[in-house]
Parts: C-alpha cells; structure tokens; sequence
C-alpha cells in the first residue's frame, strides 16, 4: 500500500499531503520506519546527537493559561515563582551540580505581567558576562511576541535588541497545532499559528537559528497534524533558518483537556512521518524528556537522529505527568545511543560536534 | 514457518536488524492471534511473605527473619487482598513469596483449603523455588508436593523463579536458587498432572546471548513433550537497590527489550502467547511491544511489590490498560488464567 511512496522516498522526491495522509492511517509501522531510517541515515549518517544542557524556566506566572498547560500559575497563587537573574546565574554554575560545563542553556517561561524587556535583555547578557561559551537557546515566539508588546517595539528590533544581548538561538515551543480550529480549544489566548511562523520567519531573517515543535495527541485531527509539518516545510524552503523538528507528545495529567497520553505506536509514527515529511529539515529530535528514555532510544530506529540532552531539571512536562526522569547523565545518554546500535556524538547548540 | 534451531537462532538473536525481526515477530504474531485481540487479566499478586533464604543477588524485595520490615502476611490479610480483587472482577491471585524457612506444607494446604472454601477464584502460586523447597524439606516427590497442593486448591503455576536458565549465570546470580534443571523439573512434574504454568526470563543482567539461546531452547524442548506452558514472559532486570546494582548505565535498555521479545515469539514456536511487561517497562513500551510479538498485556497487578522493591513504579489501573490497548489498534479483551475470553471491552 505504501509502494509508491517508498518509492518517492527511496527517489529522494518530495511528499505531498495526501501521501502524509496515507501514512498517518497505515497500520504499517514497520515501513514507515524503515523509510524514516533510511532518511535519517542519508541525513546523518549513523550519528544520533545529544548536548550537554540545562533548562532554566525563570516564572510560572504567566498571563495565558492555556488549556493543555500544568505549569503555568497566576500571580498570588500557591506555587507561583519567579527566579531573579543571581538566580539564573547561581544554576548555571557547573559546580551547583557538579557536571562538565554547559553547551546551552534553554530558557523557556510564562508571560509575567510585571516583568519588563530590559528584565530579559539584562538576564541574556548576565549569562553572556559570566558564562561566554554557553550558548543562550530562550524564549519561545509566544514570548517573543509578548516582549515586543511590552517594549513597543517591532518584532524585527526586538530580536535584534535580544541577538545584541545574547541570544543565541530560539526554541520551538509555543507552534502547538497550527489549525485555528484546535488552537482557539487548546490556547485561545495564545498567539495564532501564523504570528507564531511570523516570527520565526523573522528571527531567521535577522540570523537567529530556531527550532520547530509540534504537540500532538490531544484534540488535534491527523490533517491537521499534516497541515502543521507544511507549514513549516514551506516556511523552511523560504529561510532555511530550522535546525531541528521537535514532535511533542501530549500529556494530560493536572490539565483542563485531560484525556490520555500519546500512545508509544502514535509515538514513533509521528517522529517517523516527520522525518519523512520535512525533507528540508537536517534533525528530527526525540525529545526524552517527552516521550521517556525508553520510547526516545526506540525512536532513534524510527528516524529521529537527536535524543536533547542532560537538561538537569524540567519543570512544565513534569507538572503534566512526564514519567521521565527530569535529567540524565551524558554518560546514560551515550550508553543508550550505543545500545540502539548508532554513535553518540555530543554536539553544541549549533549541531558541530563536540 | 519452519522452526528455526539454536545456531541460526543465535545468529538471527546477535545480528538481525531490530526492525526486521520486530516485523517477523509481528507477523508471527498474527498468524496465532489474527483477530486482532489483547488479552489481559484481573488478578492481584499477593506475596505472602518477603523473608527469603535464597537471598539472590538482583532482588529488592528479600528480607532476613529479624529484618524489621520483615513481614509474613496473616490469613485475613490475604482474605481482605482476595474480597478487593473479586469486587474488582478479579479471576486470579497470583500468590508468590520467598523461601520462608519455617512455613512448612502445613502452612500451605491450610491456607490453600480457607481460600478456596470461601472464594470462587483461581489461585496461580508458588513457583518452582517454593514447591522445590517444600518437597526437600518433606521429604517428598515433586510430584507428590504437587498433589498435595492441588488437592488444598493450588490451580497453576506462575514461571517465576527461572530467570536465565543457564547454570553458569544461576551461580552469579542466585547461588542458593534451584538450579535450572530443577526448576524444569517442578514444570515438567506440574504439566504431567495437568496443571498450567507460565515460563518467565529475566534478561539484562549477567548473562551472553548464548544463554539466551540456551534458556528459550529448554523452555521450547518442554514444551514439545508436555504443551503445559500457556505463556511466555521475558522482564528486564531492574537494578535499584539490589546486590548486583552497578549502575543504570549497564541494564537493559528499551532496544534491548524488543529484541528479546521479538527473538521470544520467533524462536518459540510452540508456545501461544507472549506477554509485554507494562510493569517493567511502562505503557507506552508495552503498547509498542503489542507490535513486536507480544499478544497479551499481563495482569492489572492491582499491587505489585517485588519490582517496586527495585525503585520502579508505573501505576496502572483496569482502565489504562484498556485505553493502552485500544489506542494502538486492538480489541481489549479479559482472560481467565488458561485465556479463555471473559469479557471484551
């Protein structure tokens, strides 16, 4: 039944919508994953990548409250935070936790109502100051998109004024699903899929790499899943400017949605078809911390080619039920890169490797 | 499918693309089960007792008799753990504990005879190590221990207590544990008064692939002469708070599992199901293990000591697990302990 999509991606041609379809509804999953395989291995040879990291996530305050989210509080409320910046840079400091220095540190957090642009300006180039060589992978375009309200700025100088000051590079969170029709049930008051491309789109066109995410297993349909990849496949084909695709799997514990985890099959059919379907993106990523070491070192075979990193502490996945641990050794890392028959190679922000 | 023998089996074992011998494995798999059925059951594991002279080097579960959480569980305990299964539709206990130095076949018989005279439920217990045990210390046959405890209402066999039969990874790993004749021996007896068991490994550990080979190849020669094995069961290992820890870093991995349990449905040709392991690997491994040969998602456990006693705990209750069927394709069907077909959900 996939015969002709094999062969298109044997042939190294593009795939279309419908075929995305088809291979959503196969139950073949022993094909996909070779397809995805074969891809990944054309892409990255036998190389499966991780980094030595640190998630920093500065407030749960945030002003949006989306539906699928257990991390995010209000302001006042029992467990609301907010980390000063000598906060910031106390767990950064590889002694805190004694560990090899930090490649990257990604920062992700909610939309403080108080907190003003010279706040995260003044964050980036404290961690600059300190820690020169860790690179600063911050704040998703929901974020971006909130700060360049605050400070009355386009988004064009809002990120120029964050790249002046240290930011590396940009996460992907926040891309959710893009059909307005899930998003305006999911996130009503998050920004809209196409302002979310908007920005990335411009974060590219200033030189600021980012990521691609995509969460699924929710309310979503299988075309709008497909939907989602093309986008980002079109947005890619304009700026180049994606290092990595990121399928974020669902997670229903202390969410206004409830519902039931991704299955472990939904799992690796997504990270596969993804990698099958964004031919212009050089990494498809299995997140751990998401989809748990296990199902992680499974999706390697299944095309993904990078695993994320030590992280050390998360915060919003574990607020839902993550049954992950919320950091790993660099050494288990490479022991379960090893095990599912590819090398472990530690690399930077960047993707060189290390 | 022609049967494969131990030579090509190691080679397919070591060599064999994952996903190649996943998709045999789900072939085969089909072909056994083509409905497209999960089974599971409702059963509680009630461990009597985790006093345990054998003391075996990857268990967190064993205590000394003067440990103070030491424990041996009164008849009424039992009792009130059986009442909660059956309200939870529960067909089974699996009733499983250590070698307790001072219970004695008294102990057995008479709480075997209470069970059954007050519940209509089936009692799998006691793996070979304990019936082993008891004969010894009775001075009895395998056989007529075996009696003995059937006629008190012993109803099937759970295959614990194998783990590699492999007598050079035994002296490792449990020294004092029978020894794998042994341990077939107590199946071979149970098959001949008909009686069902299961056949369990525990892989990850100690052992090379060659005791792989050497354990699935004792299982399958039983079960060519007696067919009393009704399921096959491989688990991992799980380090934590065991003699033989190391670290996490040298046990098993997710890869390493599929492998096993795809090799498991390939090489054992004659035995009808397999079980994934949600309890030791999770949900979403057991639901990707219903691709990679397994047929059965075990029991709901209601409680579950002896993996837990190793640092892992995945709560699952009767919902989840039908939800975890469901959600990858299959019809969730209950099973009795022979997996006859109670209920489809």
């Amino acid at each position: 039944m996939l015969s002709s999509i094999s062969n298109k991606v044997l042939s190294g041609q593009r795939l279309t919508r419908e075929d995305a379809i088809s291979l959503f509804k196969s139950n073949d999953l022993f094909t996909i994953g070779r397809l995805a395989g074969y891809v990944a291995e054309k892409k990255n040879s036998k190389n499966a990548y991780f980094i030595v990291n640190r998630h920093i996530n500065p407030t749960n305050i945030c002003i949006n409250r989306c539906k699928f989210c257990a991390f995010s509080c209000s302001k006042g409320e029992e467990g609301a935070y907010e980390l000063t910046i000598e906060e910031i840079i106390g767990k950064l400091k590889p002694s805190a936790i004694n560990c090899q220095p930090f490649s990257e540190v990604h920062i992700v957090g909610g939309l403080h109502p108080d907190l003003q642009f010279e706040y995260y300006l003044k964050m980036l180039s404290a961690i600059k100051r300190e820690f020169p060589s860790i690179a600063i992978k911050a704040f998703t375009a929901v974020e971006i998109d909130y700060m360049s309200k605050i400070a009355g700025l386009s988004l064009e100088e809002t990120l120029i004024r964050l790249k002046e000051s240290g930011l590396d590079l940009m996460p992907g969170g926040g891309a959710e699903i893009f059909a307005e029709s899930v998003r305006s049930r999911l996130c009503p008051e998050k920004i809209t899929g196409s302002r979310w491309l908007e920005i990335h789109e411009v974060a590219h066109k200033v030189g600021i790499k980012t990521n691609a995410t995509m969460l699924y297993g929710h309310l979503e349909s299988l075309e709008d899943r497909v939907e989602h990849l093309l986008k980002l496949r079109d947005l890619q084909d304009k700026t180049g400017g994606f290092q990595a695709f990121i399928p974020l799997s669902y997670h229903p514990k202390n969410t206004e949605i409830g519902g039931y985890y991704s299955s472990g099959i939904d799992d690796l059919k997504t990270i596969a078809i993804s990698r099958l379907m964004l031919d212009n993106f050089h990494h498809i990523k299995a997140y751990w911390i998401m989809l748990g070491e296990k199902v992680s070192q499974v999706a390697l075979l299944f095309g993904a080619d990078d695993i994320d990193g030590t992280v050390i502490e998360e915060k919003i996945t574990h607020s839902a039920g993550a049954m992950s641990g919320e950091g790993m050794t660099k050494e288990e890392l490479v022991y379960l890169i090893k095990k599912a028959g590819k090398n472990p190679v530690e690399r930077d922000a960047f993707y060189n490797p290390i | 499918m022609k049967r494969i023998d131990s030579d090509t089996g190691l080679n397919l074992f070591k060599n064999s693309d994952l996903l190649e011998l996943g998709e045999m494995a789900d072939n085969v798999r089909k072909c056994l089960h083509p409905n497209d059925i999960v089974t599971f059951i409702v059963d509680r594991n009630i461990n009597y007792t985790n006093i345990c002279i054998n003391k075996c080097r990857f268990c967190a579960f064993y205590r000394d008799a003067d440990s103070p959480d030491a424990y041996v569980l009164s008849n009424d305990d039992i009792f009130r753990k059986i009442e909660e299964t059956i309200a939870l539709g529960g067909t089974q206990i699996l009733l499983q504990g250590g070698i307790h130095p001072e219970l004695n076949i008294d102990y057995y018989v008479g709480l075997l005879r209470e069970i059954k005279g007050c519940y209509s439920i089936n009692v799998h217990g006691f793996s070979p190590p304990e019936i082993f045990y008891l004969a010894n210390r009775h001075h009895l046959t395998i056989r007529e221990t075996l009696l003995i405890l059937r006629e008190a209402g012993l109803d099937s066999i759970p295959g614990g207590g194998a783990e590699i039969l492999s007598d050079r990874v035994r002296e490792v790993l449990s020294p004092k544990k029978i020894k794998s004749s042994q341990w077939l021996k107590v199946m071979e007896e149970a098959h001949n008064i008909g009686m069902r068991t299961t056949a369990t490994m525990m892989f990850g550990s100690v052992e090379e692939p060659e005791d792989i080979i050497e354990h699935l190849d004792a299982i399958r020669k039983l079960q060519d002469k007696t067919g009393g094995f009704t399921a096959f069961i491989p688990w991992s290992f799980q380090p934590g708070n065991t003699e033989l820890q190391t670290s996490k870093i040298n046990t098993a991995t997710a890869v390493d599992y599929l492998r096993i349990l795809a090799f498991s449905r390939i090489y054992l040709d004659n035995i009808k199901n397999i079980q994934a392991s949600w309890v030791t690997q999770g949900l979403k491994m057991a639901q990707i293990a219903l691709r990679f040969g397994a047929n059965d998602f075990g029991s709901t456990m209601i409680e579950e000591n002896v993996v837990r006693a190793a640092g892992v705990n995945y709560t699952v209750s009767k919902e989840d697990i039908i939800q975890a069927i469901k959600d990858v394709g299959f019809k969730a069907v209950q099973r009795d302990t022979y997996y006859n077909f109670i209920k489809e959900f």
